[in-house]
Formats: structure tokens, sequence, C-alpha cells
């Protein structure tokens, strides 16, 4: 079977544009809110779907997916919890790739190759492992590719041309250019940084390129899917959902909708927005 | 994953290219801050090849931070145990109150030869946060200092001190606000700015080469304690005891010593209600390992692999990881990994300070409490070396609250 990945990636190049792929934290604010949004996510427009895995101590995230982690966890998000809303995810979608970003420790303690397996069982395609950079991943990585999950690699600005080639290599499924020095939900970058930004990335590799990272508007995203294959849309999201919160944080009776509603403006944009258009 | 953990012919040559003690340590880090981790791992390699960067740390351990720091014969204690020759390693003696300052030091050095502007550093106690702030205020440069909330609530005298010494606080609100959540606040605040600035670790901790350079720094300690002790006693000591919250303070009193193989080591975790309870921070004898801030090691943690709080009446050691050459020495079993709770902690405070006139901050009154334990039992002529890691005055508001006064 060719991997969902691929197939998703080849179909959008072959209508000539990028892929919105937004992000839902797993079990925020509840299992049921979290469960409907990535349902409906597809319908909405999405491409592929990240879906962030909760952890207590996540080093990469700013405060919107701190907070929202935080939910997740009181809300009884495990990994193996998380694993259950892909499966279910698929009794109904067997098209969009689903990936889970996430930190390394509950993965160790779930045990890597049993992780492995059953990510792939409940239908995950590609896993993000912020901590894990190549140098650290013969602790996952044969287990992933011998079940045909993705390592998908960030690539930063800081990341330098001498070492651009181990982190692509060590790379599969497609690339995350991280568009700051920064965490998540801070800041956004300048256009013209992105489009220095992808094309040194495209020289070292085939693989198609996403950016995420203060990836926020409607706007951004179309430039992102325009200068790129893709564009993540993360911290936006999760801010429109904390708001729609009751004071307790849970889930007001639009919250899901109100999330959808935002992707399907996001997915107007992308769609909007044709690769090899003018770029200025 | 763990490569077998057999014994090298020496365990001073530690950690190996990747950073690794046997299986532990390593760089766990997100690619932004990867191309950073190995620019300070150049940086330091270059640094301690170089004569003049080791005389200048030396120039300022003697003339700014009074080393050698003395070791002293605690004789009634020693009386009052009736057993072992008790000896304090007077760490709390240097300029700023604690071990702390020997490895901040040698950190602003090296930030200094890099070329960065302004230093960042994370606190829990507020001992390394007032060490790190002390050195910018002398090296004119620009000091943030994490810190968590709680912590800043129960330590208000250090937010003050580093106020003082000119370094901004950030009290951090994530999490439970403790030592944890600010060394996760620090890591993303140095995501966002790793042009300009050095993360000054106070532990022997995150991801490599701090765990090895901040050992290498703190080794002063068992140093100058090797050459004390032949001075004083006319042979090596049979017993190191040291307090262990990251355990930079242990490491550096251990590290010249691990060849010795006559020298029995001790690392005293923070036992906090008891690790029986939930409320203790003593990752080795009650974590398994784990990967958390940059490096694997043995971590308090849920059967989900989330991180738990950690808990002790010291601001200091409640870290819910521990150094990962520690964790390789305790697998190996070269060190034995002990705990004392907090009222064994409080208790020793209270003994130190009427038997010797040293009031110990409140993370070597648990070393200490181990001391009183085991001193006892052994032979007279067994000479045991405690490191008196910090001095006790930032905690006489805490134990006077426990101790039922009131100013």
């Amino acid at each position: 079977m060719a991997s969902r990945i691929a197939a998703r990636f080849a179909a959008l190049r072959a209508e000539g544009r990028g892929a919105l792929i937004p992000f839902l934290e797993a079990y925020d604010p509840d299992h049921a809110t979290s469960m409907a949004i990535l349902r409906g996510m597809p319908a909405a427009g999405a491409d592929l779907i990240e879906i962030g895995v909760p952890f207590t101590d996540p080093m990469a995230d700013g405060p919107i997916i701190q907070l929202a982690g935080q939910r997740g966890l009181r809300a009884g998000a495990t990994l193996a919890g998380t694993l259950e809303m892909v499966r279910a995810f698929r009794a109904d979608d067997d098209a969009t790739p689903v990936v889970l970003m996430g930190y390394l420790n509950p993965i160790l303690s779930y045990g890597p190759a049993r992780f492995a397996a059953d990510a792939a069982a409940a239908g995950v395609d590609g896993l993000i492992v912020v901590d894990m950079p190549p140098e650290e991943a013969a602790v996952l990585a044969p287990h992933a590719a011998a079940h045909g999950l993705d390592i998908i690699r960030l690539v930063a600005p800081t990341t330098d041309d001498a070492r651009l080639p181990l982190v692509l290599n060590a790379s599969s499924g497609f690339v995350y250019y991280v568009a700051i020095t920064g965490i998540t939900g801070t800041r956004s970058a300048a256009p013209e940084a992105l489009e220095a930004a992808i094309p040194r990335i495209r020289a070292h590799t085939d693989l198609p390129i996403c950016i995420g990272f203060g990836v926020r508007s409607p706007e951004q995203a179309a430039h992102a899917a325009r200068v790129s294959d893709g564009a993540v849309v993360a911290s936006a999201l999760i801010d429109n959902l904390a708001k729609s919160l009751d004071a307790a944080g849970g889930p007001a009776p639009d919250s899901a909708r109100r999330v959808l509603d935002q992707v399907r403006e996001l997915a107007a944009a992308v769609r909007a927005a044709r690769q090899g258009a003018d770029a200025a | 994953m763990n490569k077998p953990l057999t014994r090298p012919n020496t365990l001073r040559s530690g950690p190996d290219a990747a950073g690794k003690f046997g299986g532990f340590g390593g760089r766990f880090v997100a690619e932004t801050l990867m191309p950073l981790i190995l620019e300070v791992e150049a940086a330091y390699a270059a640094a301690r090849k170089d004569p003049a960067f080791d005389a200048e740390w030396r120039r300022l351990l003697k003339d700014y931070v009074g080393r050698p720091s003395p070791l002293w014969f605690a004789e009634r204690l020693t009386k009052h145990c009736g057993g072992a020759k008790i000896y304090f390693k007077r760490d709390e003696l240097n300029h700023t109150g604690a071990h702390k300052v020997n490895a901040v030091l040698g950190q602003i050095l090296l930030a200094k030869r890099m070329g960065k502007k302004r230093i960042i550093a994370e606190t829990g106690a507020g001992q390394h946060g007032v060490a790190t702030a002390t050195v910018c205020a002398l090296f004119d440069l620009p000091c943030t200092v994490f810190m968590g909330a709680t912590d800043v609530a129960r330590q208000q005298p250090n937010v003050f001190r580093m106020k003082l010494l000119g370094a901004e606080v950030v009290a951090v609100e994530s999490g439970a606000a403790t030592l944890k959540d600010a060394m996760n606040e620090a890591l993303r605040h140095w995501v966002g700015n790793v042009e300009d600035t050095y993360y000054c670790i106070g532990t022997v901790a995150g991801p490599h080469p701090y765990p090895a350079m901040v050992r290498d720094f703190q080794s002063i300690i068992g140093e100058e304690t090797r050459a004390q002790m032949m001075e004083a006693e006319g042979r090596l000591p049979d017993m190191l005891v040291a307090a262990i919250g990251g355990g930079s303070n242990a490491m550096g009193l251990f590290h010249p010593f691990l060849d010795d193989a006559a020298v029995r080591m001790i690392g005293v975790e923070a036992g906090g209600h008891g690790v029986d309870t939930p409320e203790h921070a003593a990752s080795l004898t009650g974590g398994r390992p784990g990967v958390l801030h940059g490096n694997r090691t043995y971590l308090l943690q849920d059967e989900h692999g989330q991180i738990l709080e950690g808990h002790s009446i010291s601001a200091g050691l409640d870290y819910p990881g521990v150094g990962p050459e520690h964790a390789w020495l305790h697998e190996l079993g070269r060190v034995e990994y002990v705990n004392a709770t907090d009222a064994e902690a409080l208790d020793a405070f209270q003994t130190c300070s009427r038997l010797e006139g040293i009031i110990p901050a409140l993370e070597p009154a648990h070393a200490l409490a181990h001391v009183l334990k085991i001193a006892p039992t052994l032979p007279p002529e067994t000479l045991v070396v405690m490191n008196m890691c910090g001095r006790g005055d930032k905690d006489i508001f805490t134990v006077a609250k426990l101790l039922g006064e009131d100013f």
C-alpha cells in the first residue's frame, strides 16, 4: 500500500496546490469535542491532519499549546487514548493522512516497538517527535520504518547547510519547516524570509516541504502553501477553541463548529492559492 | 535502547562523543536548538584546551569566590555521633553562598568567548540565579533568570538579591510553577533568542555538553578535597556524602575520586514526606529512565510517561530528574543513592547549627541527615567528607515557619 501521505501530496501536486494541515490537541478540551473536530476536519478542507499528543513539559510550545496540553491531560489524554481517536477516525476516513506530533517520553514509556506497531495499526501515518533529533532517532526510527510510519523532521532557520543533509536524510513523508527561531504561537516569519528559506531546503530534498509555526491567518496559510507544499496551522485554531470554552475550561455547544469554520476559511484561501502563481 | 552497562577501565572518561554515559545523557532537543548545542560543545572543547581560559577561571575562583574552600574537621559533630571522623567541605563559604558559582564563572567566561551578549538561567531555590546574576554584574552582561512563581513566593530574599544585582527575574506560571517549569521556560526563551543568548544551566543536567561541562567546573570541589585530605590525614577519605537534586555538588565532589575504588560515595536524594508517598523528589529511588530537558535519565513520571512534580522542603532539590551521570553511576553501583526526608533534614539543619555554629542550607542538610544516621555505625578511624554545598541564610524563613516562629 502506498503511504497515505505520499498519495495525498501526489494528488495535490496534480491539482497544482499546496496542503492545508490543521492541528488539534488530543482530548482538548475533552475527548468528545476533539473527536468531533477530528472527524469534521476532512470535510472542512483539511488535506492532512496533525494531532498533538499532550505532554506535561512541551519544550517547544508557547502558552496556547501548553494550555491545550494541560486541558487534554486533565481530560484524561494518554498516548493510547490518542491512538484510539485515530482508530475511530479511520472507520470513516481511510484517505486523509494523520500525523502525531509530540514529545519522546510518552513514547518511551509506552515502548517504542509496541508504539510503532499500535500506531500503524490504528491508522497513523507519520510522527513528529519534537525532542528527537536525528542524532537520537535510533530509539524509534527502526520501529517506525518497520511499520511504514514516516518520521517527519523539523528543519529550523538555524539548521545550516552543513547539517541539512543529516536532517533531511533522516526524514520521510514530508519536511516540516519551522518558520521562526522560536516556540509555537508567538510570532510569524516575514514572507520574504520564507521565500528565501524554502528553495534552500528544496535544493537538498525531493520530499514535500510544509511550513508551520506562526502561520495563523488565511492569507499567511495561502502564502505558505504557495511558496512550499503546505501550511500547518496550529495555535490560531487552538486559540479560537480556547476562547469558546466556559470558565471551567469546558466546551460550548458550538466549540467544534467554530474551529471547523476556521478550517474552512483557511482551506478556501489555500485552495485559491495556485502554486507557481505570482508570489510577489 | 540501553547500551550494555559494561564497566570501562576508568569511570572518569565519560561521556562518549554522543554525550552518553552508558545509555544516559544525549541531546534530546528540538532542531532549532541542535545547532546551538553543537556550537556550545565545540566552543567548550576549544576553551578546555586553552590555558588562558583555565588561568582566568582559576584567578576568579581564588580572588573573587575565595577558593579553595576549607576542609573543616567537625569535631563536635563527630563526638555527638560517636563514630566516624566527619569533615565538611565548606563550599557554603564561597561568594554567593553556594557551590553554584564555580560552574557559573566557567560558563560565563565561555559565553564571552562565544561572543554572546546576554545570559539566561533557571533557578529553583535561587542560589544558581543569584550566582548567575552576580557574575553577570561583574561582567556587565544583561541577565534574565527564570524562576517558578511558587519558588518566587517562597524564596523572596533571593529574588530581591537577583534584582539588586541587576537581573530580571521572570516568574514562570506554567505547570506547577517550580524548577522544572523554570527550565522549560528558559529553554523556550533560548529557542527564541539563539543568536545572542547563552543559557547558563545550574546543574549537571540538560543536553550534552552541559552535564559534562558543569561537572568539570564543579570538580574543583573534589580536587581540593583530595589535596586537603592528604594534607590533614595523609590519605584519601573513606566516604563522600553529598545531597542530590540535579546533582552538581555531588558530581563535583565525587568525580575526582571515581577511580579510587576504596572511596565509598553516597548521594542523598530528597525523600520529602517519604519515598513511599507521592511527595518526594528521589528520582533514582522512585523514578525510572525517560527523556526530559534534553537528556535521558531517571525521572519521576506516571505510567504514561507524564512527568510528575517533585516535592521537597528544599526548593533546590524538588526537581523530578537527576543528572545523567548519576543515573549511570547508579546503574553501575559505583555510587549508592539513599534519601533523607524533610523531617530528617530539618533535624540535621538544627543539629549542625547548634553543634558546629554553621547554619547549613536545606540541601546539604539532607546529606548531613544521612551522615548523622551512618556515622555512629562506623569505626572512629573512618574518614567521612560531607559537602556543605550551601549556607542556610536563604532558608531561615522556611525553617522558622516550620518551627512555629513568627517574625
